[in-house]
């Protein structure tokens, strides 16, 4: 379980409520409720998924499971600069895991986490469509490509 | 309805389109075995997610082997449960689900009762050819149950009663893949989540995932101890399922039987919940009668229906979910409160034994019990009215390890000042019981005539909704009914809409009443065990000399000597008890 807690204003309340109301307050819409909420919030918190169930009149304990269950929702923020390394058969083969491994030393964070300040998140992703540049790299919507552990200090330096 | 006509292992049958070929095959008598499934079917609960993959058969022409708890017959098929193929299909699932489950089979407590452990016995597994990486989560102890998901085998019964049966929506599957479990949300304890502890989950899960705490030792302990006096009480469902953990038939009545147990496991009291069952009555059905009666005379305030509340599992249910109508039910505590409460007063001067000195024990088809009397309410400057509450499966386990031999024991009878009941006492067990015992003793009350036939039939069954009308003299009282939190909900629902006529309603947590709780022995999914408990109890009460809570010599003692009238300033204040509001607030910052 994330061990992060926000506190939720009235205005909040109100936006959720008003995505809820969207899909209707039907419960076999929770898949795209939580889609638009965490676009909204950019992550679900326990207290976020509290006010779904609540909305949608089903038990948070269902709720959890479905948040669980994806990778793409997440109960942590992500960075102001999420980082995504691509781990597919080519970029792996080109040494992927070695720049994850430095991206994880650089900024002292596992996969699917955030670093204190809030600046970085990292997460792996599979194939980005980009194999010719393999090991590919992506902080935010830039691409780096050929990416080797040694850049690795520099490519982040940009964004300090 | 359509027949069809299929093949089963060259056998040619006709059968109703639309059913299972597990179904059909049960049709000829052929046991196809199964894990995750489980059918409840005069309950109207089927579980079938056709997960586990066991009860796989060869269908000619079809390239895979099917689940048959979820593959419906089709006109033509053939179909053979046990070749070669399937027997080793079978073999290689459970050698897979035995590769992540701990080897503990022995210290285990559904060791001997265990679904799985069963099954690798009747497949004939002697080895497993797969190891690897086993899943461990973090065990969770509550007052009244444990989780030990490491011997989760996902077959997920526990989800259906707890959402669809219950309704309390506490279990869901969380994560995938290899770290995929059950649990509450964000895998908190049960006790921080909504959790009634009625124990179905318990009831119904094949391995040692959940069991309940047990409490067997302290009571040991307690035995042993020269300085303490210890007394038992014992729960009118009890009686009629306990033999069954020694291979008497179920419904056997073997209240003698128990009596001469406890009292050879060293007890110095043995006495009867049924007696506070009838003490209950005397209050509630006193409380119902003053509603009735202010309600009669024009009173808009008044709060009806009243709602039973002796099932702690209903009571915990609607203090989370229904906490706006916690002034409707009751103010009666439930009979194992009642004991206590009466035990450490009256009991403890009578045997001029001082109250930390006088242990009370439970023995319970319930394992919400031990949760309620672990109640901070219930406690006199943290001294618990109830010491310990047992379930009828660990009051097996006690009488195996200290005496072995039940079925030799001889009859014998409950002790005097709290031991004798009446028939209304007793068919507290079964769903519709209470609110007929309440209604024998408020019929006279309130015509001051005589009964001339006390069971109401009417109020029996076993729907989990039902409905009935009770004419006192010209006075008709609406009944309602409803056995199964999920079915509670529905009445519940009625009377936040202001839809419900009802003046009273009897509420019990479990399917079946106290007979089918969360303690008692394993029904393994066989309803016709429940169904013969609940015939015993009925038999038990028609053996009753006396078969009125009011006219209970005993009762009518302890109100002369001790309590004075029912709803009396001392009644009051030992008998009954306050709810709370459990709804989880979403906290909003200003």
């Amino acid at each position: 379980m994330s061990s992060i807690h926000i506190k939720l204003k009235e205005q909040d309340c109100q936006d959720i409520k008003e995505i809820c109301e969207t899909f209707n307050n039907d419960q076999g819409e929770l898949i795209n409720v939580l889609h638009r909420t965490q676009e909204h919030f950019g992550y679900l918190p326990a207290e976020i998924q509290e006010v779904i169930a609540d909305n949608l009149n089903m038990s948070l304990a269902k709720v959890y499971g479905v948040v669980t269950f994806y990778s793409f929702f997440t109960m942590t923020p992500k960075g102001q600069h999420p980082i995504s390394i691509c781990t597919g058969t080519a970029c792996y083969v080109r040494g992927a895991e070695k720049v994850l491994e430095e991206v994880k030393k650089e900024l002292k964070i596992n996969v699917g986490e955030t670093t204190p300040d809030g600046k970085f998140s990292l997460s792996c992703l599979r194939c980005v469509g980009a194999c010719g540049l393999a090991p590919v790299l992506m902080i935010g919507d830039k691409t780096y490509g050929r990416v080797s552990p040694e850049d690795v200090k520099t490519i982040l330096g940009e964004f300090k | 309805m359509t027949l069809i006509n299929i093949k089963i292992n060259g056998q040619e049958l006709q059968v109703e389109e639309g059913i299972t070929i597990l179904q059909a095959a049960k049709k000829i008598d052929i046991e196809i075995p199964t894990l995750c499934y489980m059918n409840l079917k005069d309950l109207g609960i089927t579980h079938n997610p056709g997960g586990c993959r066991i009860c796989v058969v060869e269908v000619a022409g079809r390239r895979n082997l099917a689940p048959s708890c979820v593959t419906k017959v089709m006109e033509g098929m053939d179909i053979k449960t046990h070749t070669m193929r399937v027997l080793n299909a079978r073999k290689t699932v459970m050698e897979l689900i035995l590769s992540d489950h701990p080897f503990e089979c022995l210290t285990c407590a559904k060791n001997g009762n265990c679904d799985l452990q069963t099954l690798a016995q009747t497949l004939g597994v002697r080895e497993i050819h797969y190891q690897g990486e086993q899943s461990s989560y973090k065990s969770d102890s509550s007052p009244a149950i444990i989780r030990d998901m490491d011997k989760c085998i996902m077959c997920r019964r526990c989800e259906t009663m707890c959402n669809e049966v219950q309704t309390c929506g506490v279990l869901s599957g969380i994560n995938r893949g290899f770290t995929a479990v059950v649990a509450p949300a964000f895998e908190q304890d049960l006790i921080q989540s909504p959790c009634t502890f009625c124990g179905q989950c318990v009831a119904v899960c094949p391995t040692g995932a959940l069991t309940e705490q047990d409490h067997t030792n302290k009571v040991i302990r307690a035995l042993a101890d020269p300085n303490k006096t210890v007394i038992v009480q014992t729960a009118p469902a009890v009686r009629v399922a306990l033999g069954e953990e020694f291979g008497l038939k179920p419904g056997t009545i073997v209240t003698g039987k128990m009596v001469a147990a406890l009292r050879r496991l060293g007890f110095d009291r043995v006495f009867d919940t049924d007696f506070a069952a009838d003490l209950t009555i005397m209050e509630e059905g006193t409380e119902l009668l003053s509603r009735l009666t202010k309600f009669l005379a024009g009173d808009k305030d008044v709060k009806l229906p009243l709602l039973t509340s002796c099932c702690p599992a209903w009571v915990k249910f609607f203090e989370h979910n229904f906490p706006e109508l916690k002034d409707i039910p009751s103010t009666a505590k439930s009979p194992q409160q009642m004991f206590g409460a009466i035990a450490k007063t009256y009991m403890a001067d009578k045997l001029g034994v001082k109250r930390e000195d006088l242990i009370v024990v439970s023995v319970m088809p319930c394992l919400a019990k031990k949760y309620e009397s672990q109640r901070e309410e219930f406690a006199v400057d943290g001294n618990p009215d109830v010491d310990y509450s047992i379930s009828t499966r660990e009051l097996a386990h006690l009488i195996k390890q200290s005496i072995g031999d039940f079925k030799h024991l001889p009859d014998e009878d409950f002790d005097k000042l709290m031991g004798q009941s009446t028939g209304a006492g007793v068919i507290f067990g079964n769903t519709g019981g209470v609110i007929e015992a309440a209604c024998r003793t408020a019929y006279e009350i309130y015509t001051k005539k005589k009964l001339e036939k006390v069971e109401f039939e009417q109020l029996r069954g076993f729907e989990g909704v039902r409905s009935a009308v009770v004419d006192f003299d010209g006075l008709k009282l609406n009944i309602g009914i409803a056995h199964g939190l999920g079915n509670a909900r529905k009445l519940l629902e009625a009377i936040q809409k202001g839809e419900s006529e009802f003046h009273a309603i009897e509420i019990m947590a479990c399917p079946g009443g106290c007979i089918g709780g969360g303690g008692q022995p394993l029904h393994h999914g066989d309803i016709n065990i429940l169904k013969a408990r609940a015939a015993a109890i009925y038999r038990e009460d028609e053996g009753k000399a006396i078969r009125k809570s009011h006219e209970n010599p005993e009762i009518v003692k302890l109100y002369e000597e001790f309590l004075g009238q029912p709803m009396s300033e001392k009644a009051h204040h030992l008998l009954h008890t306050e709810y709370f509001d459990k709804k989880k607030k979403i906290y909003i910052e200003k």
